[in-house]
């Protein structure tokens, strides 16, 4: 992996023309910005130049001038060995810009696509669901759990299967080619490509996480442009990557605690999800403030109901509140196999959570009412999780649960045509489905269980519940799902009824990850020798691409191939955000 | 997204420390007065807006105790303070701020700088027990519940 960057890096210089370090320019070559939105412009000379030695102009002009606002020189930014020229918070309106920064001999040149949205809107309501890391093996699986499966059709559709447009969504990061769900959330919810780990901003050299060149997300957009109502809910914690993306900005996405100030600056109206802990101020046992902010008082001061249960939850709806603030777990939220089957986890502290599809429908209830629209994103955020865990089952049954909440917004959005549904990963990880296993074929191996090709027989797990989960499936057939990515681990080819699976622990020398010996003697368990460098002790994201589904105004722009800001420009194009 | 953190390693000088700390531990762990407590008795509420102490935890504030967990991977090889938890940390999914911790953890700050043992093992903590939030000065570290002036030894 480093070799191939610095491969990359060397080719990039040569084709910049040879000079061993550039100025670097903020927005990136290639960003497409939407005309009006506000980002942070930054420029940085190596070698702290004096400002008299740089020259910046944006198509020919003086930057000031094209951006209507001074820029602010900083010689030797930081004290490190960089100048830098900025202007925070500047906007454009459509066109394309040619940006030049020159120091001395060396040029560097970047293209910026500002783009027009137009008018008149086309969608009152936005609904994006994001699938962490829901890989296109989750997608089978849970149609096979959910739906059934006969003579190789199966017994029903997924109801993200179901939509009438398809694209494949490509997901890398500026840094590199895997990325993180931060990074990935962040172009979704501003349509710039960033780094991993960070949050609605450009990685610049800056030393302070929250002092990067930032820009605007589209939750800020919405409120501050439209009287549309902004919701984000999770099961994760909610300063989590996925619904941080829609407030934060920040180089570090765990910075819970400036995240938590981020949700409050920008008061989305409906905020449900785990993480309590970074809303309580820090003399209260339990909080992981590091001040003495009282986040939930704060909140409550600002009209919001709190609700820390689904009683409480569906109490707050049922009272017509349109301001929740739903915090159900110190933690992440349950997952929908420990809620339903095995009952782990945090069930027995936390028995009162709500799953994704109830808050679905609860957010829906509260922000439908508004007549300028709504925004939500909801993600169903341990998909991902369970799959670095390597825990498939979890994962396709947390795949199944956010089926079950876009089938609560396509009901929601009927025939109205007036709402956007996007369903989309974040990322991908290596993850398959390569046969089943049956307990009844001859030897003891976990491989000797195997049926491959004709053998891989369907799997009998028990009946459906009404909410289209099996009821079991710690059955004598199951589904064989492999994953590419892995630590020393052992795989028992069945589902972790006593808890999320633990792939790897720390070995005698403290940094090297090694098989967790509770899944490795089990009968048939198949000791496996890592694959990840030696400090993982989980699976990893793959760079394959994910499917993305969409109907309503504007699906009809995902066709073919897509870099994952493009689904930025498109829910901006369906509200019509353009616009100075 | 899991990133892994940086992580001590441990050193046969290490594996002595805990040794010298095993010996310091016999002696406190004779003392006569020194009451047992275990994670499943901290707390007389546990929920999303906070915890509540137990009783008895609120009784023995400032009391020679011992208590029962696991070691976390410690944030530098060497310390003055490592983290107790309930569980073994086998996942610690960033390890990369206190903001990674899970909620019920103890603090345990020792009598002397001390080079750890490996991360995960279970050990036996004993030392004074301290309630209330507070900073530790030198790495910002907040804890809400303490074993100060302690000695561990390998569970």
């Amino acid at each position: 992996m480093r070799a191939s960057c610095l491969l990359a890096a060397t080719l990039t210089t040569s084709l910049m023309g040879g000079s061993a370090i550039a100025q670097t320019i903020y927005p990136i070559d290639r960003a497409e910005i939407l005309e009006g939105s506000r980002f942070d412009f930054k420029v940085e000379f190596p070698n702290a130049p004096a400002s008299a030695d740089v020259n910046v102009t944006v198509n020919g002009k003086p930057a000031a001038e094209v951006l209507g606002r001074p820029t602010n020189f900083i010689q030797s930014e930081e004290g490190q060995k960089h100048s830098a020229l900025w202007l925070r918070g500047a906007s454009l309106p459509a066109g394309r810009y040619v940006v030049e920064a020159t120091q001395g001999g060396n040029k560097a040149v970047v293209n910026w696509d500002v783009f027009a949205t137009a008018q008149p809107r086309r969608a009152k309501n936005v609904i994006l669901f994001i699938g962490d890391g829901m890989t296109v093996a989750n997608r089978t699986a849970a149609r096979i759990l959910s739906k059934g499966w006969k003579e190789g059709k199966y017994d029903g559709e997924l109801a993200m299967d179901d939509m009438s447009n398809m694209a494949l969504i490509s997901t890398s990061g500026t840094d590199s080619i895997v990325t993180d769900s931060a990074n990935a959330a962040h172009a979704y919810t501003t349509g710039h490509k960033s780094c991993v780990n960070a949050l609605g901003v450009y990685c610049a050299k800056n030393a302070l996480t929250l002092d990067h060149p930032k820009v605007e997300t589209i939750a800020e957009l919405v409120k501050r442009k439209t009287g549309m109502a902004v919701g984000v809910v999770t099961n994760s914690e909610i300063e989590d990557a996925t619904p941080a993306s829609m407030v934060a900005h920040t180089r570090r996405r765990s910075d819970f605690n400036d995240i938590v100030e981020m949700f409050y600056a920008v008061k989305p109206d409906v905020i449900m999800g785990g993480g309590s802990p970074n809303f309580l101020s820090k003399t209260t046992p339990g909080s992981k403030r590091t001040d003495d902010q009282d986040f939930i008082a704060k909140f409550k001061e600002a009209g919001y109901t709190l609700a820390t249960s689904k009683a409480e939850m569906n109490a707050a709806v049922s009272g017509g509140s349109k301001k929740l603030l739903g915090l159900y777990n110190t933690g992440n939220i349950d997952g929908a196999f420990d809620l339903r089957l095995a009952k782990k986890g945090t069930i027995s502290k936390f028995p009162d959570q709500p799953d994704v599809v109830e808050q679905t429908k609860a957010a829906i209830e509260m922000l439908k009412g508004n007549p300028e629209g709504f925004l939500l994103m909801v993600e169903s955020a341990r998909i991902d999780k369970y799959s670095h865990s390597l825990d498939w089952e979890r994962s396709v049954f947390d795949t199944i649960m956010l089926d079950n909440a876009v089938k609560v917004a396509k009901d929601f959005a009927g025939d109205r045509n007036d709402t956007l549904i996007i369903v989309v990963p974040d990322h991908s990880h290596p993850m398959s489905i390569i046969g089943t296993y049956d307990d009844s074929r001859p030897g003891q191996l976990l491989r000797d269980k195997l049926g491959v090709y004709s053998e891989s027989l369907p799997p009998n797990y028990g009946p459906l519940d009404a909410e289209g989960y099996p009821t079991d499936v710690n059955t004598s057939r199951r589904l064989a799902v492999v994953y590419g990515s892995y630590p020393d681990t052992c795989d028992t080819g069945r589902p972790a009824m006593d808890g999320e699976r633990v792939p790897a622990v720390k070995g005698p020398d403290g940094k090297t990850n090694i098989a967790n010996e509770k899944d490795c003697s089990g009968p048939g368990a198949a000791r496996k020798t890592g694959n990840l460098p030696f400090d993982a002790n989980s699976g990893v994201h793959a760079a394959d691409d994910v499917i993305l589904t969409a109907m309503g105004p504007g699906a009809e722009r995902f066709r073919g191939h897509k870099p994952n800001t493009f689904v930025f420009r498109v829910m901006t194009e369906a509200l019509a955000l353009g616009g100075q | 997204m899991r990133l892994m953190g940086p992580l001590s390693t441990i050193t046969r000088r290490g594996a002595v420390f805990g040794l010298a700390a095993a010996g310091l531990f016999d002696r406190a762990a004779r003392a006569a007065d020194t009451e047992t407590i275990a994670f499943d008795g901290l707390y007389k509420s546990f929920g999303v807006l906070g915890f509540e102490f137990s009783d008895r935890v609120t009784a023995l504030r400032g009391k020679e105790v011992r208590i029962t967990g696991y070691m976390a991977p410690p944030l530098k090889p060497e310390s003055h303070f490592f983290v107790l938890t309930r569980e073994p940390l086998a996942i610690c999914p960033f390890c990369q701020s206190d903001a990674d911790w899970p909620v019920d953890i103890v603090v345990v700050f020792m009598k002397n700088e001390t080079a750890m043992v490996s991360a995960g093992r279970k050990v036996i903590v004993a030392g004074r027990l301290e309630v209330g939030s507070a900073t530790d000065a030198e790495t910002g570290f907040i804890s809400q519940i303490r074993v100060t002036h302690a000695t561990f030894a390998l569970a």
